[in-house]
């Protein structure tokens, strides 16, 4: 173990490795890890920035399906009060109709009545006339027993 | 000369690298004189290398350090240039995981600006430092014998006994030394280009006492900076060395039967999976140091 001139070799050596190291090792690692840092910083706030669009995009859907429901739920209130309207204005209609043809029903029953009415009323004393002139023929004074009947068939 | 293969010898011959320097030749073996041949080769004996004094070179050494320096480089390089900012391959996402992880860490530790130099410093101290480390759990006979073999087959006037070779380059104190003074010389660097010639030197001589008391400051403060680097050095060799040493004493427990060897062989599992821990730690003690006392040098004033 001597100390000799391997100490003056190693020195140069070592600078030699140092010199080469700095020159060309140190400098292009380095320079690619600080842009692979930069690009992966890139892509993160994409990625966040992504994200917060999607965010902003799910609210707006959200919002927009919250009023096509409302708009729906109004279209479907509108319609039910518009049925009910009809169904109200049919009903009203049907009354109205019902009661005229019942009024116009009941005037005709009337008319015919009193049509049957003045009929038998001219046909019974017609009738009464005949049997009663068949029954009574002798005895029986025209004149009197006419107005007898008469009166009769007035009080019918 | 052909040793006998003992304990001792074993372990010596672990401990010695491979270094390249003038030979030399025993003259008077009774008063230990060793003259130059003149000549320039690889030492054949442990006696030998101390004698090639300070310009000589550990071969292996600066061989598994460089190789192991460039495998990393040419990793990361590889990374860099394919480099995107798309989906990371398997590879791309390891070296990134690296560099993410000492980006943290210096950032977390320097506070003087720009960390254009820091950065790049302390994934090389990290990477170069742990594979240097990581050659350590590389059985310690494995390479050793084989290099020892071949150059032995090669050179004909060569025993395998005298061929050196270590693997680890950190149990050399030459090479975190190495590095260490590197260290210091960029905290100087920093120190002076940060606060001047003059802002350096006063907080060297005039500060913790005073101005009165300049010589004892200047004393203090240039043992406080000599210590950074010098126990940076020492910790990351004596922790490998350390390690080194347990795994070469387990090895030897194999030539001592059956019994003691399985036991040996339990203790190399242990120890390896301890070492793991060691020698990433270590090489993260020695990146974050650097960068502490490098963020020190651009600190103005305590």
């Amino acid at each position: 173990m001597n100390i000799n001139a391997t100490l003056i070799g190693q020195s140069i050596a070592f600078l030699f490795f140092v010199g080469f190291c700095m020159k060309y090792v140190w400098p292009p690692i380095m320079q690619a890890l600080e842009e692979r840092k930069k690009k992966i910083a890139d892509g993160l706030a994409a990625a966040e920035r992504g994200r917060h669009e999607q965010e902003l995009a799910e609210k707006r859907a959200q919002q927009v399906i919250y009023e096509a429901k409302d708009k729906a739920n109004e279209i479907i209130s509108q319609a039910q009060r518009r049925g009910n309207e009809i169904v109200d204005e049919a009903k009203g209609d049907a009354r109205v109709e019902g009661e005229k043809i019942m009024a116009s029903t009941k005037v005709e029953i009337e008319q015919e009545a009193n049509r049957v009415r003045e009929e038998l009323r001219s046909q019974v004393a017609a009738v009464a006339l005949t049997g009663a002139a068949k029954i009574l023929s002798r005895e029986i004074d025209d004149k009197a027993h006419t107005d007898l009947l008469e009166e009769l068939v007035s009080q019918i | 000369m052909a040793e006998e293969l003992t304990v001792s010898s074993h372990i010596k011959h672990h401990l010695q690298n491979l270094a390249f320097g003038r030979k030399h030749e025993l003259v008077d073996e009774q008063n230990n004189l060793w003259e130059p041949t003149g000549s320039w080769g690889f030492a054949t004996s442990s006696s030998e290398a101390a004698q090639m004094g300070f310009w000589s070179i550990h071969v292996d050494t600066m061989l598994m350090s460089i190789t192991l320096g460039a495998l990393m480089m040419w990793y990361f390089r590889s990374v860099a240039k394919k480099a995107s900012a798309g989906v990371p391959t398997a590879m791309q996402n390891f070296a990134e995981w690296i560099v993410e992880f000492i980006d943290t860490t210096v950032r977390g530790s320097f506070s003087g600006g720009k960390t254009t130099f820091v950065a790049p410093l302390a994934l090389t101290i990290f990477g170069w430092v742990f594979l240097m480390n990581l050659m350590d759990l590389v059985p310690v006979d494995i390479i050793p014998f084989l290099v020892q073999h071949t150059t032995a087959y090669f050179v004909a006037d060569l025993s395998p006994h005298e061929v050196y070779f270590k693997i680890v380059p950190t149990t050399d104190i030459n090479a975190p030394l190495g590095m260490a003074i590197t260290v210091l010389l960029l905290i100087i660097f920093f120190s002076i280009k940060i606060k001047g010639v003059g802002g350096f030197f006063g907080e060297l001589a005039f500060q913790p006492f005073g101005k009165k008391m300049l010589p004892f400051n200047f004393a203090l403060e240039v043992v406080t900076l000599l210590a950074k680097p010098f126990s940076l050095a020492m910790r990351l060799f004596g922790n490998l060395y350390a390690g080194e040493m347990i795994f070469i004493l387990i090895a030897i427990m194999y030539s001592a039967g059956m019994v003691i060897g399985s036991l040996g062989a339990l203790l190399q599992v242990g120890w390896a999976i301890f070492h793991i821990l060691i020698i990433t730690l270590q090489a993260f003690i020695f990146m974050v140091l650097t960068v502490v006392y490098l963020d020190m040098a651009h600190q103005e004033h305590h």
